[in-house]
């Protein structure tokens, strides 16, 4: 078991790394965006005095190197700093909006998961019945579509009727089952978005074991087809679904800043987008990090748990 | 009111007086006859859900800043003014009941209500008031108002209830200069404001705010316009950026009033049962702002023949759907009191051949920068200009620039760029904004003597008919030597729940009844 423990020590240190190298891409890149906060700020309302008043107040006037040095020192010590455009600090602006995204991703993880699973193996099992034929017609139209014509024909449907409400608006303090219920439309389209990718996935990987010897061993024995799959094929097939959840549970957290505009919802990608058109560098810099800190984190956790799914390579000899 | 300066006092009939003999008369009696729901009396009770199309993260309390309608509309709710624009374009007293000018419009006296108090129960006072507008001047001011108030040469109190302004000059629309909505009057404590708190002296008191996403407010008590004024006991706005999202939070009930609803589907929102559709034009104007610097616009020949080769019409049937006014390349608009009715420029292809030829050319080809940030439509609306223009023999090569950045990368910087102005309520404050020489956000480097020196005189002459003579004289210019073609107004377009009910007049100065619908207005 202490190569386990070895492997995550290792894969923690190389993300910490990949982490250092993310923020000199992310403060270069933004050294690249034309204009400056202060520009942005003031928008049109901006005038040569207000500008240079601004950008000395916001510091904006040092050296680049000298900014990284402070922003990077603060980070380390846990301090974001505070925005540029409201001066409000960065940490509480963040914290609320990554509890906003995080609860969306695993409430849409929560549905998509299992009834991509399901719907997987279930595909595998019936391979070439019309209900593996609906099933893949169903998800691959899903994600082909763009997320927003998923969401307004879920508004369409189920929110123009009165079942659901067409935005998020969720009043601060209130119960979660109400959360659950104003919050489910974004739910269920990133459900829809997301489920196509793992369904395919799972029916893949098990239909690619079952053409394996000890699999006609297991059929020949007299065993059912559900045992088949699920007790000999499944196991074995884990490691790649592992990593395509992984991959789309990153995606849920990093990727939704459309389905939060269109149903209003507070979340971390729309506070990027907002941050980025007002150049308020210190906020883009945290959550940039912090989704490449989601990223890192669960594509270590897909490594770890796809090991563990193979006794070969846990126990090496 | 008339508004005439002459006499020096504007407040002899205070709002409330007036509003108080309304209520008696029934509001309807006072103004035109319309439809029966808005004018309805109102009524006090509900939460009214307001939505809009603007509102970042990044948003502030602080009144420097307030850059996006929604920052702006939660600030007047929240907040008390000097004066007020009143639904009709006419000044009315707010926290300052009265005041009076010097002959030469220099110095300013203004008399502050009695028993006005902030939420925090602080009676307001001259030291308030003082320390509000001080907090936007200076050399350390990064307020957007900083222009506003830099002509303010001294504040000083006359007692707990008198605010005395001296100004460099005369300038007989200062009482209208300070209803801007940067200027709300905060508590102070030690001559200073705190621009970060929510306090205020509106009619609304701050409950929470999430930069954003939404702010709650409930009633305030003890606001001095009770009971004519703030009928819903309470208010959420909401901050929904896409278009589509916020109809359908109309549609569907999640909220009760949204702002700009987008004029290429208006006509199927309006097919939608429950809603109705408000719609005003005011000072809001789209331009095409030439750098009169720069060759070939230095040449008024030049800029008479991309005036000629605009169909006006045409734009405003299809990039507003219809919904605004005619421009007639000058920024002054119909509800202005100065607004002087000269014949509206039409598009003759023959005139702009005409014009160039009298510059000397054949032929002309410009470039033209737009982008949807400079207002919506814009792209479009640059096209159908470049064909129109291929009639009269000028080629407009238009050009998409990015959106992000549209301020600072295009804006003043590229010969010929598409621009937004929301318009100012005084003809005095728009010229010296964007049309007077030398001014930061003169888009187009004009500098005209003629105008200059009338701007200068006609801002300090306290006779209203000398005074309309000169802006007239000033519009003339601006149509005729300006390096502005602009094409149309654009209407501020929002959507009701039928269950809103409004005043039969709405302001048109800014959106949302002039950013006061959210005490205008009420559940009918």
């Amino acid at each position: 078991m202490s190569d386990i423990w070895w492997m995550i020590l290792r894969r923690l240190a190389l993300g910490v790394l990949t982490l250092f190298v993310v923020t000199l891409l992310i403060f270069g890149a933004i050294q690249l965006l034309p204009g400056d906060p202060a520009q942005a700020i003031l928008g049109q309302a901006a005038t040569p005095e207000t500008l240079a008043a601004l950008r000395t107040e916001l510091g904006l006037d040092l050296p680049a190197w000298q900014r990284y040095l402070n922003w990077i020192s603060g980070v380390l010590h846990g301090d974001f700093g505070v925005s540029l455009a409201n001066k409000r600090p960065i940490s509480e602006l963040i914290a609320g909006r990554l509890a906003n995204t995080l609860f969306l991703a695993l409430y849409a993880a929560v549905i998509a998961v299992p009834l991509s699973l399901a719907l997987g193996i279930l595909a595998a099992l019936w391979r070439g019945s019309w209900f593996d034929r609906a099933i893949n017609v169903l998800t691959l139209s899903s994600i082909s579509f763009p997320e927003f014509f998923v969401a307004y024909i879920l508004i369409f449907w189920l929110a123009q009727s009165g079942l659901f409400p067409s935005i998020s608006n969720i009043p601060p303090g209130a119960p979660l089952a109400e959360k659950l219920y104003r919050t489910f439309l974004p739910a269920l389209t990133l459900t829809l978005v997301v489920t196509a990718h793992m369904m395919r996935m799972t029916r893949a990987a098990i239909i690619n074991l079952l053409a394996s010897p000890y699999i006609e061993m297991a059929r020949l024995k007299g065993m059912g087809p559900t045992r088949v799959i699920v007790h000999h094929a499944l196991p074995n097939a884990l490691a790649p679904i592992i990593n395509v959840v992984a991959l789309n549970l990153a995606y849920l957290i990093t990727g939704v800043v459309v389905v939060e505009v269109v149903f209003v919802y507070p979340g971390l990608g729309q506070l990027m987008v907002d941050s980025v058109a007002k150049r308020d560098i210190p906020v883009v810099q945290a959550a940039a990090l912090i989704f490449a800190a989601a990223y890192i984190l669960l594509n270590l956790a897909a490594d770890v748990l796809s090991t563990l799914s193979n006794p070969r390579l846990v126990n090496k000899r | 009111m008339n508004g005439n300066p002459a006499d020096g006092r504007f407040g002899a009939v205070s709002r409330r007086s007036l509003l108080r003999g309304a209520t008696a008369l029934g509001t309807a009696a006072l103004l035109p006859l319309g439809s029966g729901r808005a004018a309805a009396q109102p009524k006090q009770g509900g939460t009214l859900r307001l939505a809009m199309a603007h509102g970042s993260s990044t948003d502030s309390y602080d009144p420097a800043m307030l850059e996006n309608a929604f920052a702006q509309l939660f600030a007047t709710a929240r907040n008390g003014y000097m004066t007020e624009i009143a639904a009709d374009g006419s000044l009315t007293g707010d926290i300052a009941e009265s005041w009076e000018a010097s002959p030469d419009a220099r110095v300013w006296t203004f008399k502050l209500r009695e028993g006005v108090t902030f939420h925090s129960g602080k009676p307001v006072t001259a030291e308030d008031v003082i320390a509000s507008l001080d907090y936007h001047r200076g050399e350390e001011s990064t307020s957007a108002a900083k222009p506003i108030v830099a002509p303010i040469v001294e504040i000083a109190a006359d007692g707990p209830g008198t605010v005395v302004v001296t100004l460099e000059s005369g300038n007989a629309d200062f009482p209208f200069v300070i209803s801007d909505y940067h200027l709300p009057i905060l508590p102070a404590t030690d001559g200073r404001i705190d621009p970060l708190s929510p306090d205020g002296c509106g009619g609304y008191v701050v409950e929470s705010y999430e930069p954003g996403v939404r702010a709650s407010m409930t009633r305030n008590p003890n606001y001095w316009k009770l009971p004519d004024r703030a009928h819903f006991d309470a208010v959420e706005l909401l901050t929904i950026i896409d278009a589509a999202a916020r109809q359908n939070a109309l549609i569907t009930g999640e909220v009760d009033v949204i702002d700009q609803v987008d004029v290429n589907t208006v006509h199927l929102l309006q097919r939608a049962p429950g809603v109705q559709i408000l719609s005003t034009t005011g000072t809001q104007h789209f331009t095409f702002a030439m750098d009169t610097r720069a060759a070939p616009f230095s040449d008024n020949n030049v800029r008479l023949a991309l005036k000629y080769a605009i169909d006006r019409q045409e734009l405003l049937d299809k990039v507003l759907n219809g919904y605004g006014a005619l421009g007639n390349d000058q920024p002054v608009g119909p509800s202005d009191r100065f607004f002087a009715d000269l014949p509206q420029r039409a598009y003759d292809p023959d005139k702009a051949k005409f014009h160039l030829k009298e510059a000397g050319l054949d032929t002309l080809q410009v470039p033209l920068s737009a982008a949807d940030a400079a207002f919506p439509g814009a792209v479009d609306a640059a096209v159908l200009y470049s064909e129109q223009a291929a009639a009269a023999g000028i080629t407009i090569d238009v050009i998409r620039e990015p959106n992000d950045g549209y301020w600072s990368n295009v804006w003043m910087v590229k010969p010929f760029v598409a621009v937004y102005w929301s318009g100012r309520p005084t003809a005095d404050w728009m010229f010296s904004t964007a049309y007077a020489a030398g001014v930061a956000w003169n888009d187009t480097f004009w500098d005209n003597e003629r105008f200059n020196q009338l701007l200068n005189e006609a801002r300090s002459e306290l006779d209203e008919t000398k005074r309309a003579e000169m802006y007239r004289e000033m519009q003339l210019l601006v149509r005729d030597d300006g390096g502005v073609v602009i094409p149309m107004f654009a209407s501020y377009v929002m959507g009701l729940s039928d269950a809103i009910g409004h005043p039969e007049q709405v302001g048109a100065n800014w959106t949302l009844d002039g950013f006061r619908a959210v005490e205008r207005w009420w559940f009918a």
